[in-house]
């Protein structure tokens, strides 16, 4: 009887290696941002607007 | 078994810093925040779609109980915060209308087909979940899918945005929204057989950790726990980079969206989180002695379903504004009215979807490969 295929950790590691190859081919074609630039490391008390979108903006 | 665990905390840690190091302090503290909810829904399995089943399949309120107590934490501190700086932090206030009554009403089927709504849908992938794999794959497709279709569909109707802010201030809509959790939970625990009505103590400290999590969400992104817009920004990027011209439709051509659709996943809130989400849950899977066994095999019918209704979670999600943590946790949680009708119509909806998921998940015959 062989193993199956579909293992947990088989399908886990598919998932991540999914979401890491979005992220290595969206870095290659819209650049990595600029560490630098980037917003207060905790939007309450940094006086900026939020600028982040959520899924009840219409 | 220690070693194993030390091992993935550490690579965990890595990916943070790594994160923080290539996008700033921000993104790397949003990335531990998703690894965060992956650890806490999928380790101490406190889940959305499930607990909806059993309560309306079993009458079995327990985890439904505990989803309204991590709402109501995550309010009580959502509220002040909210009313001390709304120049910094902003809820997850949508209209309501015909559209989003109707998407939750059957994002709330779908997710009962597919056993997984928005973060359950993303715990199961990467807890190793085939259907939630697949069902990943469509959502990502059906909310970039949603968005092109978005201005007809909130044009049949809506009213504007109305929350409990709006209706009795700050102080006053904190005390509407813990009565009105009240009153339902006692409903609930009305309805539910006996033996059936007081949470265990693991859902107890998972709604306290993910109340814990959903205010640092808040408080270090400026905005709700949210899942869908990041998967749709996914959809969409990979769409224009397939050909599609985005320019033209209404969603994307604003400036905000615009934005997003050129910049880094990196920069964007919910993407963030939700690939933390994905690798906490992947963490726990791995770190467990016994990983769980996979899920039964479908039929080539079974699979297409799947896929099809994890296209359907993602259209649906996306005219709702919002899935199960978007609309319905932090909608509530930070005041919304449009969260207590998502989760009025997504609830009818999975009393539907109960009824379909036999009918749609059809198991592979045995000795025939799926």
């Amino acid at each position: 009887m062989s193993a199956p295929l579909l293992t947990r950790p088989r399908i886990g590691l598919a998932a991540l290696t999914l979401v890491a190859a979005l992220i290595v081919w969206d870095a290659a074609r819209s650049g990595l941002p600029d560490p630098f630039r980037s917003p207060a490391p905790v939007a309450l008390g940094s006086g900026a607007a939020p600028e982040g979108a959520h899924c009840s903006a219409n | 078994m220690l070693g194993r665990r030390l091992g993935l905390g550490l690579v965990a840690l890595a990916l943070v810093a790594g994160t923080a190091l290539a996008a700033g302090p921000r993104a790397g503290l949003l990335v531990a925040l998703g690894i965060g909810f992956g650890l806490v829904l999928e380790g101490l399995r406190f889940g959305f779609a499930g607990p909806w089943r059993a309560m309306i399949a079993e009458r079995d309120a327990r985890g439904l109980l505990a989803q309204l107590l991590a709402i109501g934490l995550t309010a009580a501190l959502a509220f002040p915060l909210l009313a001390a700086a709304p120049g910094e932090l902003q809820g997850a206030h949508a209209p309501v209308g015909l559209a989003m009554i109707g998407g939750a009403f059957i994002f709330g089927a779908a997710m009962q087909v597919v056993m997984g709504c928005g973060s359950g849908t993303l715990v199961n992938a990467g807890s190793g979940n085939a259907i939630g794999l697949l069902a990943l794959a469509g959502f990502v497709a059906g909310s970039f899918l949603g968005t092109l279709h978005l201005g007809w569909w909130t044009g049949l109707g809506s009213l504007p945005v109305i929350s409990a802010q709006s209706l009795a201030g700050a102080q006053g809509g904190l005390v509407l929204t813990l009565g009105a959790l009240a009153l339902v939970a006692a409903l609930l625990v009305w309805r539910a057989e006996p033996g059936k009505r007081l949470p265990a103590r693991r859902l107890f400290w998972a709604a306290a950790l993910i109340a814990g999590l959903a205010v640092l969400n808040l408080v270090i992104a400026g905005q709700p726990w949210g899942i869908v817009y990041g998967l749709g920004l996914w959809g969409a990027k990979l769409a224009q980079a397939g050909g599609a011209d985005l320019a033209a439709n209404a969603f994307w051509a604003a400036p905000g969206n615009a934005a997003r659709l050129e910049a880094s996943v990196l920069t964007d809130v919910t993407s963030l989180t939700n690939i933390g989400l994905i690798l906490g849950a992947f963490l726990v899977m791995r770190g467990r002695a016994d990983p769980g066994a996979p899920v039964a095999p479908l039929a080539a019918r079974g699979w297409a379903g799947v896929l099809i209704a994890g296209l359907v979670l993602g259209y649906s999600a996306r005219l709702a504004f919002g899935c199960n943590v978007g609309a319905f946790f932090s909608g509530i949680s930070t005041g919304s009215l449009h969260g207590w009708v998502w989760f009025a119509a997504a609830f009818a909806g999975s009393i539907w979807g109960l009824k379909l998921r036999p009918l749609i998940l059809v198991p592979a015959r045995r000795g025939v490969a799926a």
